[in-house]
């Protein structure tokens, strides 16, 4: 089980409110992404659940058990760090032993359960060497076993992958999406990469200064952001905004379109434009328009290549049903 | 090319110059006191004795003979290991409190710490007398290994702190996440990672422990005396017996030069502050 629950924690670090009194709850088994821009507070508020940081005020619950004043070790989680913080001095059996050991296993549990870890994350062949003898990818693969053996609560990982390469970042993502389904354990995992936020979570809490923007499904924010910083957030290319008199055609302040909702069109599309940048990816071509009057740039994406360049006259059909409208505020309109 | 290869060249040669003068300087009177020990009093202060003279082991065993130099020597070795010992088992939990939980009066703490060795030991010195007689601890073991961590606890926290500050914060969070105790964490993770820093931390108290003087001196008379105050006695104010005194001396400092021999590396890695890692 691990059901975690926040009521009215608040941090503050001497006169600076890092993240102002929140509620959350993450159900047993979810898979749950805080996202957010640097500096939002989302290691803090894993930091809070894990008990590394006092709660200045408000309760942590787990499992409807008040852990406020639990100290990390008694709260029954396991923490995967950026740096990921494997004991120097021991060899990676030792590594993965400890907290086994801590929670005095039996020799022969310990072993069986190190060699499975090991096992699932191919590290059978370095389990006699130290930390300082792997690799990038290695050490977090032993930072992760070092998590699972002990049949954790919930797993927390703080930003786990940022100091990968872009290729182990996707087949480590992949990875821990397996392990998640195979486990069913309740995860936080802590990123301030968006499509790491979509492509892992069942739920992704949206973080800006400290507060929760919305929590929900990554479709549910993908196709309806309660306003104009989740909007701009999820999303890879990032949404378009339109101001002036194009939004208030749609009675609203701003619109929103993402990339992929701009048609190119032959001739006689609703917005015309010059293409700045044209990116062709073969599957994708992506397009930085310019002159349109709606906006400085717009970013268009259109599937398989279209063979516009620079300079170029671009001609374009919105879906105008797929248009985001938000009030003065930036809230959604619906 | 050339020329940046010969200048180099001169710069190691000069360099290693002044290494040897500076060493040589500070070795000097070591070796001024090694050489009188083995001269008798009276030739000591003979200038045609100055280096060619008949070596002699009189000092020697007359300090053994005479003077009990094995009870001072014990009395030097006990008091020292045990006020180390102390001063560590206080000093560890100490320093790891302040720099894996720091507060905002840490940095007082510190300096507060450092401040008490400001105090003149002169300015206590009779409180101490009439309160430790008073106390019948006067002359005790007990009382020396107090005071000698007492004075040396400030140093050794400074030290084990700075050695802990390098230890990442995370592997310590780790150790809590992954279900220790403090005790656990200082015993599995701390002691293990910052096994250089400590040693050196020791050493250097031990050899402050060894060589103080202004208090075992003082607070002693025959019991708990150490080499200092054996040193202290040949002093001879009725007159100048160098050589009795340089062997005495030499005996005193013999032990500790001879560990701090040993362990240099880790004197010296100790001492520049870059152990960890
Ligand atoms: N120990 C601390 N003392 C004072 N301020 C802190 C402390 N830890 C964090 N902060 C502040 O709290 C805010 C949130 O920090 P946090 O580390 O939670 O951000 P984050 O969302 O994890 O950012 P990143 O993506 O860069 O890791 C930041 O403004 C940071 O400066
Ligand atoms: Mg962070």
């Amino acid at each position: 089980m691990g059901r975690i629950q926040l009521e009215k924690v608040s941090k503050s670090f001497g006169d600076v409110e890092v993240i102002p009194p929140l509620d959350l709850t993450i159900e047993d088994g979810e898979f749950a992404v805080f996202v957010g821009p640097s500096g939002c507070g989302k290691s803090t508020l894993l930091r809070l659940i894990a008990g590394l940081e006092d709660t200045t005020s408000g309760k942590v619950l787990i499992d409807d058990a008040d852990v406020t004043q639990v100290s990390p070790s008694k709260r029954g989680l396991s923490m995967v760090f950026q740096t990921y913080a494997l004991y120097p001095h021991m060899t990676v059996r030792k590594n993965i032993a400890f907290p086994m050991r801590m929670a005095g296993l039996s020799e022969d549990e310990q072993e069986k359960r190190i060699m499975a870890a090991a096992e699932s994350l191919n590290l059978t062949d370095y389990l006699d060497r130290k930390p300082g003898q792997l690799s990038g990818g290695q050490r977090q693969r032993v930072a992760i076993g070092r998590a699972i053996v002990r049949d954790p609560k919930a797993f927390l990982f703080d930003e786990p992958l940022s100091n990968l390469d872009a290729a182990l970042r996707v087949g480590m993502r992949i990875e821990i999406t397996e392990m998640h389904a195979r486990m069913k354990t309740t995860m936080i995992y802590v990123t301030h990469d968006q499509v790491e936020a979509m492509t892992m979570a069942d739920k992704i809490v949206v973080l800006q200064a400290g507060v929760i923007e919305q929590v929900g499904s990554p479709l549910e924010l993908y196709s309806a952001p309660k306003n104009l910083f989740v909007a701009g957030f999820i999303g890879s290319p990032k949404m378009n905004f339109i101001e002036g008199d194009e939004a208030s055609k749609h009675n609203a302040k701003t619109v929103g379109i993402r990339p992929e909702h701009i048609d190119v069109v032959e001739s006689g599309g609703a917005w015309t434009g010059t293409v700045g940048v044209a990116e062709h990816l073969g599957s994708d071509t992506f397009f930085h328009v310019h002159d349109t009057g709606l906006a400085e740039t717009l970013t268009v994406r259109a599937l398989g290549n279209v063979a516009l360049n620079h300079g170029d006259t671009i001609s374009l059909s919105p879906r105008v049903n797929e248009m985001h409208r938000f009030d003065d505020q930036g809230l959604r309109i619906a | 090319m050339a020329i940046v290869a010969q200048s180099s060249k001169y710069g190691r040669v000069s360099r290693a110059t002044l290494a040897w003068v500076v060493g040589l300087l500070f070795f000097f009177p070591i070796f001024w006191m090694v050489l009188t020990s083995f001269k008798t009093d009276a030739d000591a202060v003979k200038p045609e004795y100055l280096l060619f003279f008949q070596p002699t082991l009189e000092n020697y065993l007359n300090m053994t003979e005479n003077y009990d130099y094995w009870r001072f020597a014990r009395n030097s070795v006990i008091t020292a290991v045990f006020a180390t010992i102390f001063a560590l088992a206080v000093g560890i939990p100490c320093a790891y409190a302040m720099a894996f939980n720091p507060s905002r009066a840490t940095k007082d703490v510190l300096m507060w710490m450092l401040s008490t060795k400001m105090l003149p030991a002169a300015a206590v010195l009779y409180p101490m007398t009439f309160l430790t007689k008073s106390m019948g601890l006067f002359d005790t073991h007990f009382l020396i290994i107090v005071v000698l961590m007492l004075i040396n606890l400030p140093i050794v926290i400074w030290m084990l702190f700075t050695y802990f500050k390098e230890i990442p914060k995370e592997i310590i969070e780790a150790g809590q996440m992954d279900g220790v105790n403090t005790w656990g964490e200082i015993r599995e993770i701390l002691i293990p990672l910052a096994w250089g820093g400590i040693a050196s931390t020791a050493l250097l108290c031990f050899i402050f422990c060894w060589n103080e003087a202004y208090w075992t001196v003082r607070l002693t008379t025959t019991e708990a005396a150490t080499l200092s105050k054996l040193i202290e006695g040949n002093r001879a104010p009725e007159g100048l017996f160098f050589g009795r005194l340089s062997a005495v001396s030499t005996a005193a400092v013999g032990p500790i030069v001879v560990l701090g021999w040993f362990c240099q590396k880790q004197l010296v890695q100790g001492l520049t502050f870059g152990a960890v890692k």
